[in-house]
């Protein structure tokens, strides 16, 4: 077995636990590069058929292609979709005017979270990789939430030869992570490897893509010739340049993400 | 989309993890490998940097690796964390852990499926207390390559005697666990000394670099080539019946006849589903996340494992094992906890502590019982099979087994008539505490298919839940057989035992009943039974009980069904023979219920009377008249 083929064993290993050991269970689908790999993964585990929602936690400023993007994608392979807003912010004015961090937590945290009452999902399935950034470089594959979305990530639970936290009190959720242990490079051999279909916008078109699509005030664009995944893969082999550099939030405050998702940002 | 571009070869990585006391330096040495073979994104240091600068710090490459703001404010690794690292050779997932020992659970869920280790130890201070630990954990966890780093080599001027009395202490006590390092390297991650670059200050080490090092290591080797497959889930999305789940060891093939056990079923694998065609296979191998199809519609459930006929796992309720204990509150004797083994679970019992190692001083202080991990409790066993009234399979009625009584005082002194006396001064071992490593016998309340750690991982190791919490891990290192019967039923973790297929004929010499031997020694559910012998006949659907194993089995169009326990059996409308295929008058459930209520009232001194009661010598059975050897007489 290769590299590409134990991760993606390994993921629909983690997938099909989710599956079995948790109450209700969504996965979090953001049209990105990583969420389609999820879903592509979570088509094999369960040989062709997703016996969970997809939800898209809509913050309203996503750039627009990816909206339509969801929606054929959505209807094509007859997904089962939650589309949430934080309308009540929304509709006061909320956006990154008001300072990103402020808008990430209104439009995204309280947005899932929200949306995670609401259904009473007991699993969330997240694309989140170890290599986007230091706190979830930490991250457990299934990571427990408290009744108030909030993470401990100073006392985590041991997690060992695939045995996860499937026993928590009520009103708790877990957050699983089957791309964990992937890197940015693996989601794209991968995606080339199995011809997956994704968003054009991470293809350069006139010497510009994106490499990490949020929301469109605050993703960057990066400078890029590789129009196509075999060049995507090529340029990333020759990059030493971090794959969320363009992410505004990021770079707000050294422990910005940290913040984040401790209070239940994905 | 274009595909012009092969990938290239991705190789699988060896994961290896660094360990060993807290500040030793762990994830420094890891900082100055990445920075020193400019294998980190741009912008990673300045973002430290900038930390430092923001808090008044000194600069740590520590911070590439402790993300946490609460370990970059107090310069300790809380959790572990892994990264991908390649080196011109192989491949690397490299896994950095916490040394401090309030952490020793993150420490472990770094290093639990590590294939190499290397231990990192601080030249000034030397071998210390999680160097030992450490050292012990991964030799539970069956690590066999290990490396040794031995830091702050600047703190110590180079000093050649000084790395060679450090390097040789820890290896003396890794040798005493029978663990030896493949090499001992003296670096600075201070200053990047013989981690990418050979350094002048060592002119007396000749040996490799950190760096090059890495690449003596190799993949751990595959333990146990049989197959394992542990059902993670039975799904029946369409019309297809597929049984989920990851290989652990082994290949499975198209046609391959297959045990699931404990419920002990045979069966045959008719495909391998997937979801894409280019993923479709006639066979798969370890690592692999499988959909099984069989030929028997069998219950299935999660937990059982999959493997081949011969080489199956062993079913049991009873095993030692060697495990450690990561849970705030002391792990109790007697106590039930949750035991999950791959996929399956049972609630068990610490029947006893056979040895204990102290937490602060480990192998040095630790306490050895006089008596041997297979006791006398294995020969009770025994004799209660000997004389043939074992009442429930399903539990073992000797010291130690599995204690149904809720009220029981918890933490009370068990009080076990075999138990070895323990030296006066430790008193009986009624706790495991935060940390400590013991040796343990395990109870069970179902029998589970479980392997020995050294011959199958994924079925050899388990862990242990406190309440919502896993607390402790292991690893078995002997089990206890079932019962074992020659002939019988043997399925859905029951054992059955009857001559219900023998040939009894009346010796007109001896004039005396007595039989020939069996067709079959062991049937399983899914096998077809001899429903005709030459002095019986049966149907092709009916029920046999076994009073003395408390099972009844269902044999349905010539096959068994199923096994089930007296209690849960219910009446279904079809025959029912007892162990020696004699018809039992049962035309109702009530009468099932007089039935069993009578029968667990037998004695020598009813038992005519039972059986005049409820037995019928006639309708499946008939005594032929033979002379020694039916056969002749046909
Ligand atoms: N002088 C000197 N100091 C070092 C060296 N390596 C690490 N240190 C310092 O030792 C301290 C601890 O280093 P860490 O890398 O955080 O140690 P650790 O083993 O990862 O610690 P934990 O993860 O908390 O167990 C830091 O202040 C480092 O700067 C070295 O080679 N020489
Ligand atoms: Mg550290």
């Amino acid at each position: 077995m290769n590299h590409l083929q134990s991760l993606e064993a390994d993921s629909i290993y983690i997938l099909r636990e989710a599956y079995s050991r948790l109450g209700r269970l969504g996965l979090l689908w953001s049209i990105g590069k990583d969420s389609t790999v999820l879903l592509w993964l979570a088509k094999k585990a369960f040989f062709g058929h997703c016996p969970f929602p997809f939800i898209h936690v809509d913050t309203g400023y996503k750039i627009p292609e990816m909206i339509a993007y969801r929606d054929k994608v959505a209807s094509d392979l007859g997904l089962e979709m939650i589309v949430w807003q934080n309308k009540v912010a929304l509709s006061a004015g909320m956006g990154p005017d008001k300072g990103r961090l402020i808008c990430c937590k209104a439009l995204k945290t309280d947005a899932l979270n929200a949306m995670t009452k609401h259904y009473g999902f007991e699993g969330l399935i997240v694309g989140v990789r170890r290599d986007e950034e230091g706190s979830r470089s930490k991250e457990r594959v299934f990571s427990e939430r408290n009744e108030d979305d909030e993470w401990d990530y100073t006392n985590q639970p041991p997690e060992l030869w695939g045995q996860f936290k499937t026993d928590f009190p009520k009103g708790h959720h877990i957050r699983v992570h089957p791309l964990l242990q992937w890197n940015e490079i693996d989601i794209w051999r991968y995606i080339l490897d199995q011809d997956i279909p994704i968003i054009d916008l991470y293809l350069a078109k006139n010497g510009r893509r994106y490499r990490s699509l949020g929301c469109a005030p605050c993703t960057g664009i990066i400078e890029s010739q590789a129009s196509s995944v075999a060049e995507i893969i090529d340029e990333l082999s020759h990059t030493n340049i971090a794959e969320r550099a363009g992410r505004a939030q990021d770079q707000e405050d050294s422990y910005a993400m940290q913040k984040l998702r401790k209070d239940g940002y994905m | 989309m274009t595909t012009l571009l092969t990938p290239p070869s991705v190789r699988r990585k060896i994961r290896l993890v660094f360990t060993g006391h807290v500040d030793h330096g762990k994830s420094t040495v890891i900082g100055r490998l990445l920075y020193d073979t400019g294998s980190l994104p741009e912008g990673a240091v300045a973002k430290i940097k900038k930390v430092s600068a923001e808090t008044g710090q000194p600069f740590e490459l520590a911070f590439l690796l402790d993300a946490f703001e609460e370990e970059q404010k107090q310069g300790i690794t809380i959790d572990t964390t892994r990264l991908q690292f390649k080196t011109e050779h192989l491949d690397y997932v490299i896994i950095d852990a916490p040394g401090h020992k309030e952490f020793l659970k993150n420490m472990i869920s770094g290093a639990a499926d590590a294939e190499a280790a290397f231990l990192v130890v601080d030249a000034q201070r030397g071998v210390e207390e999680q160097s030992r630990r450490h050292a012990l954990v991964l030799k539970l966890l069956g690590l066999t390559q290990i490396g040794l780093i031995i830091n702050k080599m600047d703190l110590v001027d180079f000093e050649p005697k000084v790395f060679q009395s450090v390097s040789s202490e820890l290896t003396a006590f890794l040798e005493s666990l029978g663990l030896s390092p493949k090499f001992s390297i003296p670096v600075s991650a201070l200053n990047g000394d013989n981690i990418v670059n050979p350094s002048s200050k060592t002119p007396w080490y000749h040996g490799p670099t950190l760096v090059k090092a890495l690449d003596d290591f190799t993949y751990a080797p595959e333990h146990g080539t049989g197959l394992r497959l542990p059902l993670q889930d039975v799904y029946k999305f369409d019309d297809r019946r597929l049984l989920a789940g990851r290989i652990e060891s082994g290949v499975i093939h198209v046609g391959d006849e297959i045990l699931i056990s404990p419920g002990h079923k045979k069966t045959k694998v008719t495909a391998l589903a997937a979801w894409l065609d280019r993923d479709k296979k006639d066979s798969a191998s370890s690592g692999e996340s499988v959909g099984v199809m069989v030929s028997d519609e069998f219950f299935n459930r999660r937990g059982e494992v999959i493997s081949l006929l011969t080489d199956a796992p062993t079913v049991s309720s009873r095993f030692t094992a060697s495990i450690f204990w990561m849970g705030k509150n002391p792990l109790k004797v007697k106590k039930r906890y949750k035991l999950r083994l791959a996929t399956s679970e049972s609630e068990a019992q610490i029947a006893r502590v056979l040895r204990l190692i102290d937490s602060e001083t480990l192998a040095e202080r630790s306490i050895k019982l006089d008596k041997p991990a297979n006791g006398s409790s294995l020969d009770g066993y025994n004799d209660v099979q000997r004389d043939g009234h074992n009442k429930d399979p399903r539990a073992t009625a000797h010291d130690g087994a599995y204690d149904a009584s809720l009220d029981a005082p918890q933490d009370a002194p068990h009080d076990a008539p075999h138990d070895a006396p323990l030296g006066a001064s430790f008193g009986k071992v009624s706790e495991i505490g935060f940390n400590q490593t013991a040796e343990v016998e395990i109870v069970l309340q179902h029998p589970l298919a479980i392997d020995l750690f050294s011959s199958h991982r994924a079925t050899g190791r388990f862990v242990l839940i406190d309440g919502f919490d896993v607390a402790g891990g292991g690893i078995v290192t002997q089990i206890e057989e079932r019962l074992p019967i020659k002939f019988g039923f043997v399925g859905d973790g029951l054992i059955a035992r009857c001559e219900v297929f023998e040939e009894y004929f009346y010796d007109l010499n001896g004039m005396t009943v007595s039989k020939i031997g069996t067709h079959d020694p062991m049937y399983c559910v899914g096998d077809a039974v001899p429903l005709v012998g030459y002095s019986y006949h049966y149907p092709e659907n009916f029920d046999i009980v076994v009073f003395r194993d408390q099972v009844a089995i269902t044999i349905r169009q010539g096959k068994v069904a199923g096994l089930t326990h007296l209690s849960e059996h219910s009446y279904e409308g079809f025959p029912v023979v007892n162990g020696r295929g004699f018809g039992v008058l049962i035309a109702s459930q009530e009468d099932f219920n007089l039935v069993r209520h009578d029968y667990e009232r037998l004695s020598g001194d009813n038992e005519a009377r039972l059986a005049e009661r409820w037995l019928d010598f006639n309708t499946f059975r008939r005594i032929p008249i033979g002379s020694g050897d039916l056969r002749q007489t046909t």
